[in-house]
């Protein structure tokens, strides 16, 4: 009796050991995420949380990183960056997680920074502006090409089409007047006068007076819309009811396909700069960014039955960014992988060949996006 | 008060036991509270619920207690926090002078627009004070060169007498110590003869007015101090999250403090922190249910005040005195 319960004390202890060896050995990495689900950017958000989650699964099942497997933990933030402030707290306090993707917005990414300055943890933002990178914050990366770039590569094919004098629209949120700063700075260098600048409010569901007024302004060559989602739809339709037949260039922030279904034939002859991910088919097979756009978008496609958009791959390169640096560093030391990011060469992504160093948490150039137009309701690469 | 023997006194008496009872039991959970939170992020949480319920408390003192209604609360919040953040970063003054200063220039403004808008009532109140809270969050993303536009400014740490103020621990003791004192001054304003006055005018202005208040000044006073105690809570709170936003002056933000104080109890000290606690706990136990969250919040919102129409705290506390007394009681607290 004595013999069997000493065995009995063995077996149990074994097992427990065992238990906390797996336990150990699958304690997963996790990946913190403040996305914008709800609200405004509910259009952005959603497409990057599909991606993190699909990412996420792909990383599991070949194995994890290092032999550990991965977890994600997301919040919402309602699209109101004081919401995202607190819920990166959480995400640093509470679920203590390794690593930080997401911040929708640049209000949100703005707003979480000095918390995660505060903790060290590296951090990739999925935000377009300027300021996140610009000046370097040295826990800060960025995926998405920023809206000074975006503004060069739309003013740069006006001065190739000989547009000197054009009218611009833009929206009051913090990506339209960001991005609107730059443009003023971007044609002011290339030579373009910007003869109407325009505002509306992203909710509005009529822009037509302001259109009025640069349909009425003489000599405007060009109309250059700076918005994203809804509020793009809404002028689109009003540049088509009021029969303004201008050159309408928009920003790479309607690059999706639901703004084509939206809009519907209105949105014919847009132009917009793109990642090539949307024209992703017409590229050349020796392009290193082909293979890899068109498995995103098959994989995605396949899984959501929903259109692809290029928010969804912002998060995708913020993950592979990622994944690199902790495949390099061999380790999940915060410090280590802050580095390897910041070194990050050569990496092929859906934006562009991501080249970052100390002084460019970006490290992407405007060949990353292509100028698109709209014919028959496909993105193709404008001539 | 310790010699009470005639017959008013009994319930002057028992107001203050109350009083006490509830400042008590308020002081003690602030004080314990720390040891029960595992970590910095449920400070934080308290912390902003210690946040709404000051703000929560000076506008019920407007709202509950002398019957006008504000709509534009979070703009004042909003020029707090602002006006502390410009004058450290842009004119390099002290934390401490900043805060004053806002504090200030809000008393100023909350003074101005009230001697006008205050003379309208109800609806029309309401309609102003709305725009008030608006035209200040418009004026606060347009002025990108100051304040950096709808994308926020960063606000440097608070630090007194140079030294800083920083961790979550430390702000705790500041603001459960601003809540505590909070409480013990609105107490004491409400018994006082100018709180008498405030609620008076509350029952009927005319009838006010008749009894000799001089109900244009009181009105106007309750609402600078409302605005004040906002503005330094903004300072306070822009230094403590070291980030703000247009956002925090938002129609959205006054409706929450309008929330907190309606469902809490109008006319309810402790109402207006049970309403802090609620706004402030629930958006994080229903993060998990994306997407229901809203649903899930609006519903016990409207269940509540269909079930305790007079706010949660004195609607129970009526109840509770019913049952004990078997008639229908007033809650005093």
């Amino acid at each position: 009796m004595r013999l069997f319960n000493t065995m009995m004390g063995i077996a149990c202890a074994l097992g427990l050991g065992a238990l906390a060896a797996t336990a150990l050995a699958a304690d997963p990495v996790k990946v913190g995420s403040v996305l914008s689900l709800t609200g405004g950017a509910s259009s952005l958000g959603d497409p990057e949380l599909k991606t993190l989650e699909m990412m996420v699964e792909q990383t599991n099942k070949a194995g994890g990183l290092l032999g550990r497997p991965v977890a994600l933990v997301h919040y919402d933030d309602g699209s109101e960056p004081g919401k995202a402030n607190v819920l990166v707290k959480r995400l640093i306090e509470d679920d203590k997680v390794d690593m930080l993707i997401g911040g929708t917005t640049t209000g949100a990414s703005m707003a979480m920074y000095p918390l995660i300055e505060r903790a060290q943890i590296p951090f990739i933002s999925l935000a377009g502006a300027l300021v996140i990178v610009e000046p370097v914050k040295h826990w800060m990366f960025k995926a998405a090409h920023h809206d000074r770039m975006v503004g060069q590569r739309v003013m740069l094919d006006m001065k190739a089409k000989g547009y000197k004098t054009i009218a611009m629209l833009s929206d009051t949120s913090g990506f339209g007047q960001s991005a609107r700063k730059e443009m003023q700075n971007v044609a002011q260098k290339v030579g373009i006068t910007i003869a109407v600048d325009e505002t509306f409010n992203p909710k509005d569901t009529d822009v037509t007076a302001q259109l009025a007024k640069i349909k009425n302004t003489p000599n405007v060559q060009a109309l250059f819309v700076v918005t994203f989602g809804q509020g793009a739809v809404v002028v689109t339709k009003n540049v088509a009811q009021l029969g303004i037949d201008l050159p309408h260039y928009q920003t790479s922030g309607v690059a999706t396909r639901e703004y084509i279904r939206l809009s519907g034939p209105a949105a014919e002859g847009v132009r917009l700069p793109a990642p090539v991910l949307m024209v992703a088919a017409e590229l050349p097979d020796s392009d290193p960014q082909k293979q890899l756009s068109i498995d995103y978008v098959e994989e995605y496609e396949a899984r959501y039955k929903t259109d692809v958009s290029s928010f969804g791959a912002y998060a995708r390169d913020a993950w592979f960014i990622w994944t690199n640096a902790v495949k390099q560093a061999k380790s999940f030391d915060k410090v280590k992988i802050r580095e390897f990011i910041e070194n990050t060469a050569g990496l092929p992504g859906t934006s562009g060949i991501i080249n970052m160093t100390p002084q460019d948490h970006l490290g992407l150039d405007v060949s990353g996006l292509k100028i698109v137009t709209i014919k028959n309701g496909n993105f193709v690469i404008a001539n | 008060m310790t010699q009470i023997s005639q017959s008013p006194a009994p319930r002057a008496a028992r107001s203050n036991t109350g009083r006490f009872i509830g400042l008590a039991t308020l002081t003690t959970v602030v004080a314990l509270l720390p040891l029960a939170l595992p970590n910095a992020f449920y400070v934080d949480v308290a912390i902003r619920i210690a946040i709404l319920a000051v703000n929560g408390i000076a506008l019920n003192l407007l709202m509950g207690y002398t019957g006008q209604i504000s709509l534009g609360h979070a703009g004042f919040f909003g020029l707090g926090a602002y006006g502390s953040a410009v004058l450290t970063a842009h004119f390099g003054w002290s934390p401490l002078w900043a805060l004053l200063a806002a504090a200030a220039m809000t008393a100023v403004i909350a003074w101005g627009v009230a001697r006008v808008i205050l003379r309208l009532r109800g609806h029309y109140l309401a309609m102003a004070t709305l725009g008030l809270g608006i035209i200040i969050s418009i004026v606060l993303s347009n002025e990108t060169a100051w304040t950096g536009g709808p994308d926020g400014m960063a606000v440097d740490s608070f630090s007194l007498f140079g030294v800083p103020l920083s961790g979550e621990r430390r702000w705790y003791w500041v603001f459960g110590g601003l809540l505590i004192g909070t409480v013990i001054l609105a107490q004491n304003l409400i018994d006082s003869p100018a709180g008498r006055a405030l609620q008076a005018l509350h029952g009927s202005e005319t009838a006010a007015s008749v009894a000799g208040i001089d109900v244009g000044r009181r009105k106007v006073g309750v609402f600078v101090l409302s605005a004040t105690v906002a503005a330094v809570m903004g300072s306070l709170s822009a230094h403590y999250a070291g980030y703000i936003n247009p956002g925090i002056a938002g129609f959205l933000q006054s409706v929450e403090l309008v929330i907190i104080v309606v469902l809490g109890g109008m006319a309810s000290i402790y109402g207006s922190i049970f309403g802090a606690v609620v706004m402030g706990l629930l958006p994080q136990l229903l993060a998990g249910y994306e997407g229901w969250d809203s649903v899930l919040f609006g519903l016990i919102m409207v269940v509540t005040m269909i079930v305790l129409p007079r706010g949660v705290v004195p609607s129970l506390t009526a109840r509770l005195r019913s049952t004990r007394f078997g008639t229908k009681g007033n809650a005093p607290c």
